[in-house]
């Protein structure tokens, strides 16, 4: 994770991050009010307080860390800006030649089938598609991308356009492993974490860790294209059903 | 249906369960016929192995007949008789083309558990914890087997199901473990542990060619079984001072070939380090009890092999690796890749080089089944192999 400096007293919370401190604040105090407990009047200050980071724009502990999520000058051509956000990479064996898994993911609408926070794309015309993910707290994240680089059997690249929910970037690689064994696919993904960088943090203790997703996405990937199916043991009989 | 099922540390319950039904386009349905307990199932009993829920329901060496098959199945037909590997493989994975079905990419649910731990996962089994994938065992009347085309195997009407039942582990794990032995004529091979999976670590070593076969255990009964179904010698550590100095006069001074070490994380000796490894395991700072395999390691001839189908998790102190670097040994080991073993081990049997059933010395129903684990368990009642049928 990488975070750029900021100096003090100055705004250094992103305007997506604001405004879902906001939510996520003001339902924490309502929670912790109603607690009618020690443990419940200690939830509901850390919900004032991140009203008022969501409020101000400012955050305590971002500056204390050195770290900003604000908005910096607009530049339409990066959607995360370098050295901001979550950075992800993570590779997987898979064996199929890279054209057929170039053309199984170039089909963007197979996406949400192996993407599990995935709940829909739909291509919008050119090079351009809507997507739909399961966001935190049951709530969803919408925007819009563009392919930004394409290698037909080799690679995709797109970023998110402006407007977007969660600014993302990404690339997905297909090269030849070594001895015909298959395809190495690499999925390089970078985005600004709703909720901030705090928020991934928070992600990451609740066992959503970026990485993990990445990783998990990929592997459900190789067995849809390997086996035809996930293998599960959801709704299996059961000593305790 | 009535399903033997895991209910923490030492306790297993036979409870009533909804019937399992199809989950994925390429399960099956295998109504079960016959069930085993397996050594390895003591280790979920006694509580090492971690992940186990109450409720998940055990077994992994069972056969049956189908009775239901989803839509994507296409050679398994309802009404197949059929055998079915402990370890459960997808057969389209790099590991699975290369004949290793136990390392298997894709059937595990849990992988990422194994990944945690191990650095990369291996297969997914039949009711053996939540880390190997979760999936409900064969110790029950039905039980759902996915990609039905790979994991069961068809087995001819003319052979009883005793005969043919450990062909889904004990039988392919030794002789796998004795085909990594690398066996050449004349071989001496030693088998610690005289339990099902000693008992056919000797009988395949014998099989692939060893002149001679040693076992070494304390139960009288399991020695007397491979001394007169193997033509084994043995050692009853128990009655010899040092079974590494006998051992070693055995075999002119030079030490056996070849080692199986068929005992795995739950041995037991009488030696120092023994009793350390059990210390240490009470107070969790070892999961392993390894003497068997540091005995292997000290035993085998220069330039031998140790192969080891004992089952082993996690840290184990006090391996000699050096005694392994200055003998120049070769050691080999991992969970069965029981699919390849399978057919040419089913040859076997119909041609009467083989009869496994004579380990069997329990017969019994599921309902006994929380009686039969305890008494596998303590060894009691010459108790070495239980069956069960549904």
């Amino acid at each position: 994770m990488e975070t750029s400096t900021q100096t003090h007293g100055q705004t250094n919370v992103g305007s997506v991050e604001r405004w879902l401190s906001v939510v996520a604040g003001s339902a924490l105090a309502a929670y912790g009010i109603r607690r009618r407990s020690i443990a419940g009047f200690v939830v509901a200050g850390i919900g004032g307080a991140l009203v008022h980071r969501g409020a101000t724009g400012r955050c305590m502990v971002y500056e204390s860390l050195g770290i900003t999520t604000a908005d910096e000058q607009d530049d339409s051509r990066i959607s995360v800006p370098y050295g901001k956000g979550i950075r992800v990479e993570k590779s997987m064996t898979i064996d199929a030649s890279a054209a057929d898994l170039y053309t199984f993911w170039r089909d963007f609408e197979n996406l949400p089938r192996f993407m599990k926070n995935l709940e829909s794309v739909k291509v919008t015309g050119g090079n351009r598609s809507h997507w739909i993910a399961k966001g935190p707290l049951g709530s969803n994240a919408e925007w819009d991308a563009e392919i930004i680089n394409e290698i037909p059997n080799e690679l995709i690249g797109w970023r998110s356009l402006e407007g977007s929910d969660i600014n993302n970037a990404g690339s997905v690689h297909f090269t030849p492993a070594t001895g015909g064994r298959g395809t190495v696919v690499k999925v390089v993904l970078r985005y600004d974490p709703p909720g901030g960088v705090a928020g991934a943090a928070i992600s990451r203790l609740l066992g959503e860790d970026p990485e993990y997703q990445v990783q998990e996405d990929l592997r459900r990937f190789k067995r849809i294209i390997e086996t035809g199916e996930l293998a599960t043991i959801d709704g299996q009989s059961t000593g305790r059903n | 249906m009535r399903a033997v099922c895991w209910w923490g540390k030492g306790e297993v319950r036979v409870v009533d369960t909804p019937d399992p039904g199809i989950l994925n386009p390429r399960d099956a349905i295998v109504r079960v016929t016959l069930t085993a307990i397996c050594g390895s199932d003591l280790h979920l009993y006694n509580g090492f192995v971690p992940t186990m829920m109450r409720g998940d329901i055990l077994g992994h060496e069972f056969m049956g007949e189908v009775v239901e098959v989803g839509s994507d199945v296409k050679k398994l037909k309802v009404g197949d008789r059929v055998v079915v590997p402990f370890a459960i493989a997808c057969g389209a994975c790099f590991f699975c083309r290369k004949g290793m079905t136990s390392l298997c990419d894709n059937s595990n649910p849990n992988a990422w558990m194994l990944d945690a731990l191990n650095g990369y996962a291996s297969s997914a089994a039949f009711g053996y914890s939540h880390m190997y994938g979760g999936y409900s065992g064969g110790q029950s009347e039905y039980v759902r087997v996915p990609y039905a085309d790979v994991n069961p195997f068809k087995i001819p009407n003319g052979l009883p199901d005793e005969k043919v039942l450990f062909l889904t582990d004990i039988f392919p794990t030794g002789y796998m473990a004795a085909e990594n032995c690398g066996i050449e004529p004349g071989d001496t091979v030693a088998v610690w542990g005289a339990g099902p999976v000693g008992f056919f670590s000797a009988a395949s070593a014998r099989l692939l060619g060893a002149e001679r076969v040693i076992v070494i255990d304390r139960i009288p009964e399991r020695l007397r079984l491979v001394q007169e179904q193997c033509k084994a010698e043995t050692i009853n550590y128990e009655d010899v001072d040092d079974a590494f100095e006998t051992l070693k006069e055995m075999t002119g001074g030079r030490g056996p070939d070849r080692c199986i070490d068929a005992v795995g994380m739950e041995g037991h000796g009488h030696t120092i380090d023994a009793r350390l490894d059990k210390v240490k395991q009470l107070m969790k700072l070892q999961f392993d009890r390894a003497h068997s395999l540091r005995q292997a390691l000290h035993a085998c001839r220069k330039g031998g092999t140790v192969s080891i189908p004992g089952v082993y998790a996690g840290f184990i102190d006090k391996i000699p690796m050096g005694v392994a670097f200055a003998k120049g040994l070769t050691l080999k080991m991992g969970q069965t890749h029981v699919h390849k073993y399978v057919r040419p081990l089913l040859e076997r049997i119909e041609r009467g080089e083989i009869d496994p059933s004579v380990v069997i010395t329990h017969r019994a129903t599921l309902e006994d089944a929380p009686d039969l684990y305890q008494t596998f368990r303590d060894k009691e009642d010459d108790c070495i192999k239980c069956v069960m049928q549904p």
